[in-house]
This record gives structure tokens, C-alpha cells and sequence, in this order.
């Protein structure tokens, strides 16, 4: 189901009585989440997140702005109406009921017309189970659970009563890096096969861009830029979501435009076809280096770390802001570096101009 | 190792000596009383051994008004002191203004003293010359008979006894039962809501599994307080619980200690023995009873 905020806002009020504001933890949303697609909400710690998925899931209110499921406002739909699907940051699994009684549960609650036999609430928790891989599990409680399965049996739980939409708070932030690679992974393949409306929130960066079609990038109850992946990374709308995505982060420089020009520090790096004058932040993306010896960009280098099939050349530039730029380049291009001075050329694509002032994106065009 | 094992008895060692001469001695020689026939504290002599003793309290009138009235008190007292409580737990942790103000005066009864309680409940339940009680008032108002109860036919002194017990242990058990309440994490219920649960689905499927520890707790705790309960009783009727025929188990063991008809040790002994196999009994019971139904 498509689900749409329209300029939705949240204000909790301050408990702190010196500062009379209220924090405003979602301000002025509004975006359309479109029908069957896997949507990353992405910020730092803080900015909004859990609070927008509360919203949609009705667990609370906003205090301006409407929310739709498809045409139906569900503005004013508590919680117990909306049927969505949540797995909660810590799973909230029902710790004294077995894995397939927590599956079950929200079976449970049907009523009336919809209202299941045991049979058939058993059979609907082992079809979910299968799609999880967790059908050997069904007799344990959640305490004798890894943080994977656990993780897999609130998905479940989240699932059996095929909601429209399907809620995830960090739900792989308790995982360590290997199962977390592995479940994110199973996360997407689940939402393939099922093809549920799904919003995930999480801090970490690449964990939304490997499995989202969708992500949102915001900061302080903001929405930055939307926009698949891909186009996020390449396209960044601002220096915040430039150097949000991607690891390493984006080498961002001090700079200028001239006279046909962009210039980092005193290094003319690019031409370019606009001929005004302004102060700018230059953005270069680790694997927009290329070493070459005529090249405009002269640092001085650090070290060079062998990283495998690629190698990360760290160097310092005055104009640099930050203790060191982190430059990818291919093994087999490293060949004659060495020495004080490395010097390189930049792939066009890689490169962001943001305004100093504003920290807007400016658009070039090479010449 | 071998010396690792002494090492741990050793630590233990203070302990087990104080258990010892404060717990096991005693009992062994309440066990020895028992089966010594007329027992005299004085010239510490008796004339014989056997099951005497216990052949005598059991046949005594007075213990055996003084077992019913403790079953009555420990049967009805348990589950309705533990029902309230968490009727009242549960609406106090549902409130969010004068919440404190409210479990404050819940509980005071718990601060104050029993004898100072018990002169309440006869400005309450008492007739005199003069008044015939603020109850008796209200029945009257009612348009009832007015009953004495407290020296009145017995199942009305059962009745405030009752109260009275419940009053007295309401407090603890709903301290007990509004922390375990706020301890049930808030994201289990957010999760039921989203599922779309009805309130009492989520009481008896969420709420109560995850308190019932602390249930079988006040069960328990409550079920051994109440069959050694005597001062309450002593509070509202006085020290003559037998003539009142309002005595406790407790109450026929200090009486045939120390009271009127006192000097008995064999007896109060047996009929602290019959107690503790009453008791244990029980809890052995309830033990059984919440291994089956009290989830980790
Ligand atoms: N109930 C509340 N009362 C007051 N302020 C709140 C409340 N809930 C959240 N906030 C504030 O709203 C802002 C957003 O909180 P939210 O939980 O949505 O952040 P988040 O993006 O999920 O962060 P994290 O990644 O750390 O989970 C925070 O500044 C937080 O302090
Ligand atoms: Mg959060």
C-alpha cells in the first residue's frame, strides 16, 4: 500500500523548564512512500527516525499534517486500526511464550468473520516461519534465541497477519557485522518475495543503501533529499548528505570558482564553463583520484595502505579540512607513487561543489 | 581439590553455627517436647514419652475452633488481599495525576501499628453503651439490624477479622505488585496495540504471565503470614481469644505457653508441630502449583 505524510510535524514538549521550546523531533514531512517498495529512513542518531515510523504506525500522534494508507486518512486511526506490521528495536518478543505463541499471537486478535481456529493459526505461523527459516525453532522461547533469530521470529511476528505495511526500527543494530550482512540481505529477499510496503530505519549508511530502493536522508527532524541510492550518493543535494553517505567519507576541500575554474586552495583542479566568482566547498569522493604526475591536485603523502584489490593512498593538502585525505585507487594504477609529493587528476563525476554559505549543492558543467 | 571442599564449609562455617543454635537446636527440642508427656519447665522433668501430647491437642475443643478459624482466615484473607491489591495496582499505574499522593496513602496502613489499627476498627465495629459503631450507623441508615461484632455471633467477628487481615496486608502487596507492574517494559504493550490486542487480552496474556512471580510471591508470603497470624486478633478481641472464639493456632500455642491456662509446653509444642506440618504442607503445595504455571 502507498503511503503518503503530508506535511506531517511532531512536537513533544520540553521537559526542561529553562528552555520553554518545544523539541520538534519530525518537522514538516511530507513525502510519498510508493506501493510494494523497500524505503531507508537515514539519519544520525536523533534526527527523527523512530518518531516517523511511530507516526505511520499510529502509536503516535502528529501534532499538525495528515497521513494516508493509499486514499484512506488514517490521521486519526489509533494504533489497533491501522494494521501495520512493527518489529520493534529490541524485538519486544514476548518473553514467556514460545516462539510459535509469539507468532500467534497477533492471530489471536482476530475477531468475527476473520476469527481462526487453532489449525489454522499453527499452519499461517509455519508458512511465515518457512519464508524466515526458523521452522525448527518453534517450540523454544525467545531466551533461547541468538539476537539473529530473535530477530527473524519479530519479523515473523510482524508478518503472519500479512499487513499492507511493514515497520522496522534498527532492527539489525543489536546483530554483529557478519549477521547483520547476512540478515539484511535475507530482509531484502523477504521483501521481494512479499512484496509489502516496508520503511526501515537505520544510522548506518550502508546498510540502507545495499537494500533500499528507496532512501530518505535526515537530520534534525529535516528531510534532506530523497531519492534512490545511487542518485543520493552521486547527486548529494547538500554537504550534509554528501558527507553522510559513503564510506570512506567524502575529502571535502576549501575552494573557490574563478575565472572558469575550480580551485582547491591554488590547485586549478577542474574547468568548468561558468565564469563567476565564489567561495565553495569542493567534495571529492575517495575514489575520484587518479595519480598522475602532470596531475593539478598536489599533496603531500602520508602513506599508502594495501587494502588487496584496491589501495588507499592518504595524503594532506593545506586546504583540506580534516587530519587526512583518504583516496581509493585500483592496485595495479599505484604504481610510481612514492616520495613527498603525490599529485592526481579527478574524475568530474566524483566531484560536489557545495556554496560555503548555504552548503547547497552548486551544478557545474566541465568544460 | 580435596582441600578446595573444606575450604567452602569453612566459609560456611559461621553461618551453619548460627543456624544451628538459633534454628535447628530449638526445633529438635520442640520436637523432643512434643513427645514428652507433662513436661515441666521447673524440675525439668516429664513422666514418660509418646504420642500423648498430640492425641490431647488434637482433641481439644479450643484447638480445633482454633484450626477453622485460621483456615477460614488464611482461605478467604489469601485471595482476596492479593485480588485487591492488584486491582488496585492496576488502577494506580493506569493514573498519572495524585498517582503519588495515592500510593502514599495506600500505604500507611503498612507504617502504622496493628494496635492502632485495631482501635479503628472498634470505633468502626464496636457497641457500647454509648454508640453502636460507625458500621452499625450505616446498616441502621440502611434500614438493617444493627449486629455486635465484636462481641457478637461469630461469623460477624469472622467478618471484621477478615477485613481487618486484608487491611492490614493490603499495603505490602500492592508496593509489591505497582513495582512489578511498572517493571513490564512499555514496548510489549506497544507491540500488542500495533498487533491490534483488546485490553484484557493483553491483561491475561501479557500483564499477569510476566507478574505472576511476584503473584505467587504475596501467595506464598501471604498463605504462611496468615496461619501465623495472632496479634491482629489480639487487637480487636483481646487476650482472651479463646472465650471469644476467635483463637488462631498461633493464639492456642502462646495460651498454652504463657497464658491463663499456661505452663504447657508439651502441648504447645505438639500443636507447633501440627502448624509447621500445616504450613509446610501448604507451601510445598504452592511451590508445586507455580512451577507449572510461573514462566522464567
Ligand atoms: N516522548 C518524547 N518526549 C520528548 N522528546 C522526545 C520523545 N521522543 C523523542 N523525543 C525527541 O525527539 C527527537 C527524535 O527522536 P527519535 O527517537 O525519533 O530519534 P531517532 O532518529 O530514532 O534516534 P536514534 O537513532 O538514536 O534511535 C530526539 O531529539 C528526542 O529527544
Ligand atoms: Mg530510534
Amino acid at each position: 500500500m502507498k503511503i503518503t505524510l503530508d506535511h506531517v510535524t511532531k512536537r513533544f514538549p520540553n521537559r526542561n523548564k529553562k528552555i520553554r521550546e518545544d523539541v520538534i523531533a519530525v518537522n514538516n514531512f511530507t513525502f510519498e512512500i510508493p506501493d510494494g517498495k523497500l524505503i531507508g529512513l537515514l539519519g544520525p542518531s536523533g534526527c527523527g527516525k523512530s518518531t516517523t515510523l511511530n507516526l505511520i504506525s499510529g502509536l503516535e500522534m502528529p501534532t499538525a499534517g495528515r497521513i494516508f494508507f493509499g486514499d484512506t486518512d488514517v490521521t486519526n486511526l489509533p494504533a489497533e486500526n491501522r494494521g501495520v506490521g512493527l518489529v520493534f528495536q529490541n524485538y519486544a518478543l514476548y518473553p514467556h511464550l514460545t516462539v510459535l505463541d509469539n507468532i500467534t499471537f497477533p492471530l489471536g486478535n482476530l475477531r468475527g468473520q476473520e476469527k481462526l481456529t487453532k489449525e489454522q493459526m499453527r499452519y499461517k505461523a509455519m508458512e511465515v516461519a518457512k519464508l524466515v527459516q526458523i521452522s525448527e525453532l518453534m517450540e523454544r522461547r525467545p531466551s533461547e534465541l541468538s539476537g539473529g533469530q530473535q530477530q527473524r521470529v519479530a519479523i515473523a511476528r510482524a508478518l503472519v497477519k500479512m499487513p499492507s505495511v511493514l515497520l522496522l526500527d534498527e532492527p539489525l543494530s543489536n546483530l554483529d557485522a557478519r549477521l547483520r550482512l547476512q540478515t539484511r540481505e535475507e530482509l531484502a529477499r523477504i521483501q521481494r518475495e512479499t512484496g509489502i510496503t516496508t520503511v526501515f530505519v537505520t544510522h548506518d549508511q550502508e546498510e540502507a543503501m545495499s537494500i533500499s530502493d528507496l532512501i530518505v536522508v535526515m537530520k534534525d527532524g529535516v528531510i534532506h533529499q530523497i531519492g534512490k541510492p545511487q542518485e543520493v550518493y552521486d547527486k548529494p543535494c547538500n554537504l550534509f548528505v554528501a558527507q553522510f553517505l559513503g564510506t570512506p567519507p567524502i575529502n571535502v576541500f576549501e575552494g573557490q570558482l574563478r575565472d572558469g575554474h575550480v580551485f582547491v586552495g591554488e590547485d586549478a583542479v577542474l574547468d568548468i564553463e561558468s565564469k563567476e566568482k565564489r567561495y565553495v566547498y569542493v567534495g571529492i569522493r575517495p575514489e575520484g583520484f587518479i595519480p598522475d604526475e602532470n596531475g593539478p591536485l598536489v599533496c603531500s603523502l602520508s602513506k599508502i595502505e594495501v587494502m588487496g584489490r584496491d589501495t588507499s593512498v592518504v595524503s594532506t593538502h593545506p586546504a583540506f579540512n580534516g587530519p587526512a585525505i583518504r583516496s581509493i585507487i585500483p592496485s595495479e594504477d599505484v604504481t610510481g607513487i612514492g616520495g613527498e609529493t603525490v599529485r592526481f587528476r579527478l574524475k568530474p563525476a566524483k566531484v560536489c561543489i557545495f556554496d560555503r554559505g548555504t552548503q547547497a549543492t552548486v551544478n557545474f558543467k566541465v568544460r | 581439590m580435596k582441600q578446595s571442599k573444606y575450604k567452602g564449609w569453612l566459609y560456611l562455617l559461621p553461618a551453619i553455627l548460627f543456624l544451628g543454635i538459633f534454628m535447628v537446636y530449638p526445633l529438635i527440642d520442640v520436637i523432643v517436647y512434643s513427645f514428652e508427656e507433662g513436661y515441666n519447665f521447673v524440675s525439668q522433668t516429664s513422666q514418660g514419652t509418646g504420642l500423648y501430647n498430640y492425641r490431647y491437642v488434637l482433641r481439644d475443643p479450643y484447638f480445633v475452633q482454633a484450626l477453622k478459624n485460621t483456615f477460614v482466615i488464611v482461605i478467604i484473607t489469601v485471595p482476596v488481599s492479593t485480588g485487591l491489591a492488584l486491582l488496585i495496582s492496576l488502577a494506580l499505574s493506569s493514573i498519572k495525576p495524585l498517582r503519588n499522593l495515592f500510593q502514599t496513602v495506600y500505604f500507611l496502613p503498612y507504617v502504622t501499628n496493628t494496635l492502632a489499627v485495631g482501635l479503628v476498627f472498634m470505633v468502626l465495629f464496636k457497641k457500647t453503651e454509648y454508640s453502636d459503631g460507625m458500621i452499625n450507623l450505616l446498616i441502621k441508615l440502611f434500614g438493617g439490624n444493627s449486629v455486635d461484632f465484636i462481641d457478637g455471633p461469630h461469623w460477624a467477628k469472622m467478618l471484621v477479622m477478615c477485613i481487618y487481615t486484608v487491611w492490614i496486608v493490603l499495603p505490602f502487596k500492592i508496593l509489591i505488585l505497582t513495582s512489578a507492574l511498572a517493571s513490564v517494559k512499555e514496548d510489549y504493550y506497544r507491540a500488542a496495540r500495533v498487533d491490534g490486542t483488546r485490553p484484557s487480552r493483553i491483561f491475561f496474556r501479557i500483564t499477569l504471565p510476566m507478574i505472576s512471580p511476584m503473584i505467587f510471591y504475596l501467595i506464598i508470603t501471604g498463605f504462611i503470614g496468615a496461619f501465623k497470624a495472632y496479634s491482629d486478633e489480639v487487637a480487636l478481641f483481646g487476650t482472651d481469644l479463646n472465650s471469644a472464639g476467635m483463637n488462631t493456632m498461633v493464639g492456642y500455642i502462646y495460651d498454652m505457653l504463657y497464658g491463663n491456662s499456661g505452663g504447657y509446653p508439651s502441648f504447645a509444642s505438639a500443636a507447633a508441630l501440627i502448624l509447621f506440618a500445616v504450613v509446610f504442607t501448604i507451601t510445598c503445595i504452592n511451590l508445586m502449583v507455580s512451577r507449572n504455571n510461573v514462566h522464567y
